[in-house]
């Protein structure tokens, strides 16, 4: 199975952190931060994990992953969710738009990594 | 009086509540403003057709403007009834309930309008916590920023083996957020802070009447020197007081707003300030009027006068702030109880006793304040009741040669947006500097 990660986040320090602990723990890391683009760099990628941010600059990334599950049918990449907002509704949210996992920020690093090794059945 | 009487009242409530103007009702019924003005004083008796032509323009029976509370409290219990299918099957017993048990007729019907005053309170707080944008915008800032700190600080505590470049990249990184912290901590504070928000986010009539005098700069011509103006003509129709406990209590601040300027004339009062300096105790002495009176009557003076602006601050025996005039430089908060330091709430222990001091506001600079408080008793003639006690602080820009004072206090705007550290009067954490 392929270990490339798609990170669609727009914040540069955070994806620095994020990239360097998936990097270290050997996952291959593309990142991109505009949410109206987001769709043609994950047809690009191919990724086997998608960690999406929610408030994106463009587009949101639950209207990312909308039409991320409308195009992919039953073949669905899995999809980690990272939002500032935390509140039940927006998890909620998240699960009926198809996303396999939702984070709340500020998350510890320890809990991505063990998301996407979940998610990615490594 | 007589419920008979009182018929000139009603017509004033009603006509209050329906935010029409003294002069508009008396001209739609052919009479003269100040001949209404009379009948709404219960100084004319009214009857026939004039009381059915002003009942119809302020669109009730005239049995409510006759009858009064009976009648007011039938159409109140027809109003709470709308919607339960019980209920209404009994309107027509209503009068007979009313009548037969007045006691739960009016508590039934305080009941009813408490319920609608809540749940109009309670949708403007969800309002304004789900839909206030910029609230929204900064707590995102601030939580995407903690969690690029944390996860920096993470990997440069708990990564051995990390490569110098990388090291000196995450320092960099956690410098930068650091700071965009900071800054996002301070905006959002200053947010929260802000007194003039925007009307639909008022939930309290204390805001409401709070921004009816922020728009005015607190001062109102009409009430000033030989101006008639009545009182409610300022009220009725203004936008910014909304509810009916709004426009009650900004009744009582204008009556006693009239009162004051009365005994404090605007020229006679600026022109001792100017020979004399800006000093309460001179200013009390020289028009023979109480302390209280004359920290109220400053805080009214147009903007400019004095020399210097004026602030002011009121609360109730428990310490809620009941009145807030905020200056440049001395923050008052915008919701919830302030610092316990102020010298507002030393006067509370000791009735009567002014209080003079220099202050600073904890992390606000230099700028030092000087700040005169005193508490009075609402009701100090009487020996059958509970002491109930006002105190007001009235704080402006300290003087400039005035070494009356030699040492500065300095106090918070309230604890949770405080940064002054090892406080003994601190009663919750900051968020400045414990709470993330």
């Amino acid at each position: 199975m392929s270990k490339d990660v798609l990170l669609i986040e727009d914040e540069p320090n955070i994806i620095e952190a994020i990239r360097f602990i998936l990097s270290r723990d050997g996952w291959t890391v593309h990142t991109h931060s505009d949410g109206v683009t987001a769709i043609d760099k994950i047809r690009e990628k191919k990724p086997a994990l998608i960690i999406l941010d929610v408030m994106l600059p463009g587009r949101s990334g639950f209207d990312i992953l909308r039409d991320l599950r409308e195009a992919e049918g039953d073949g669905a990449t899995p999809v980690l969710m990272l939002t500032a907002k935390g509140q039940m509704k927006d998890r909620t949210r998240a699960e009926e738009l198809g996303a396999n996992k939702f984070m709340s920020k500020p998350f510890s690093n320890t809990d991505v990594l063990a998301a996407v090794r979940e998610l990615a059945g490594a | 009086m007589p419920k008979s009487e009182l018929v000139g009242s009603r017509i004033r409530e009603r006509r209050t509540v329906l935010k029409m103007r003294q002069a508009e009702l008396a001209r739609s019924v052919g009479i003269s403003p100040s001949y209404l003005n009379l009948i709404e004083h219960n100084r004319r008796n009214i009857g026939g057709k004039l009381l059915v032509d002003i009942a119809r323009q302020l669109d009730v029976e005239t049995t409510i403007l006759t009858e009064g509370a009976g009648a007011t409290l039938v159409a109140s219990l027809r109003d709470a009834a709308a919607g339960h299918a019980e209920a209404e099957n009994e309107l027509s017993r209503i009068e007979e309930f009313v009548g037969r048990f007045p006691g739960w007729a009016q508590l039934l019907s305080e009941s009813h309008r408490r319920i609608d005053e809540l749940e109009r309170t309670v949708a403007l707080l969800t309002e304004r916590m789900a839909h206030d944008p910029f609230l929204a915008e900064s707590l995102h800032e601030v939580l995407s920023t903690v969690t690029a700190i944390r996860s920096t600080a993470a990997i440069l505590n708990e990564t051995q083996d990390i490569d110098r470049e990388w090291r000196e990249r995450f320092h960099r990184n956690m410098f930068e957020e650091s700071q965009r912290l900071a800054e996002g901590a301070q905006t959002l504070v200053a947010y929260l802070e802000n007194t003039s928000e925007e009307s639909e986010l008022r939930s309290s009539p204390q805001e409401e009447v709070g921004a009816f005098l922020l728009a005015r700069d607190y001062h109102v011509p009409e009430l000033e020197g030989d101006n008639t103006t009545e009182v409610m003509d300022i009220i009725i129709g203004d936008p910014d007081l909304k509810s009916t406990p709004a426009r009650e209590l900004a009744e009582l601040y204008l009556r006693q707003y009239r009162k004051d300027a009365l005994a404090l004339p605007l020229a006679e009062l600026t022109f001792l300030v100017e020979k004399q300096g800006l000093n309460p105790t001179t200013i009390a002495a020289h028009f023979g009027v109480d302390l209280p009176a004359v920290m109220r009557r400053l805080a009214t003076i147009p903007r400019g006068t004095l020399g210097c602006p004026v602030g002011l601050v009121e609360c109730d025996g428990s310490g809620t702030l009941t009145y807030r005039k905020e200056i440049e430089g001395f923050a008052l908060p915008r919701f919830g109880a302030a610092c316990p330091l102020w010298p507002l709430y030393e006067t509370l222990s000791r009735p009567m006793t002014p209080i003079h001091r220099r202050v600073g506001m904890s992390g606000r600079g230099d700028e030092v304040f000087d700040v005169y408080a005193i508490s009075h008793s609402l009701n100090s003639d009487r020996f059958d009741q509970p002491q109930v006690l006002r105190a007001l602080m009235l704080f402006l820009p300290a003087q400039a040669g005035d070494t009356q004072l030699a040492t500065t206090m300095t106090v918070g705007t309230s604890c949770r947006i405080c940064d002054k550290r090892d406080c003994l009067a601190r009663r919750e954490p900051s968020i400045l500097s414990d709470g993330f």
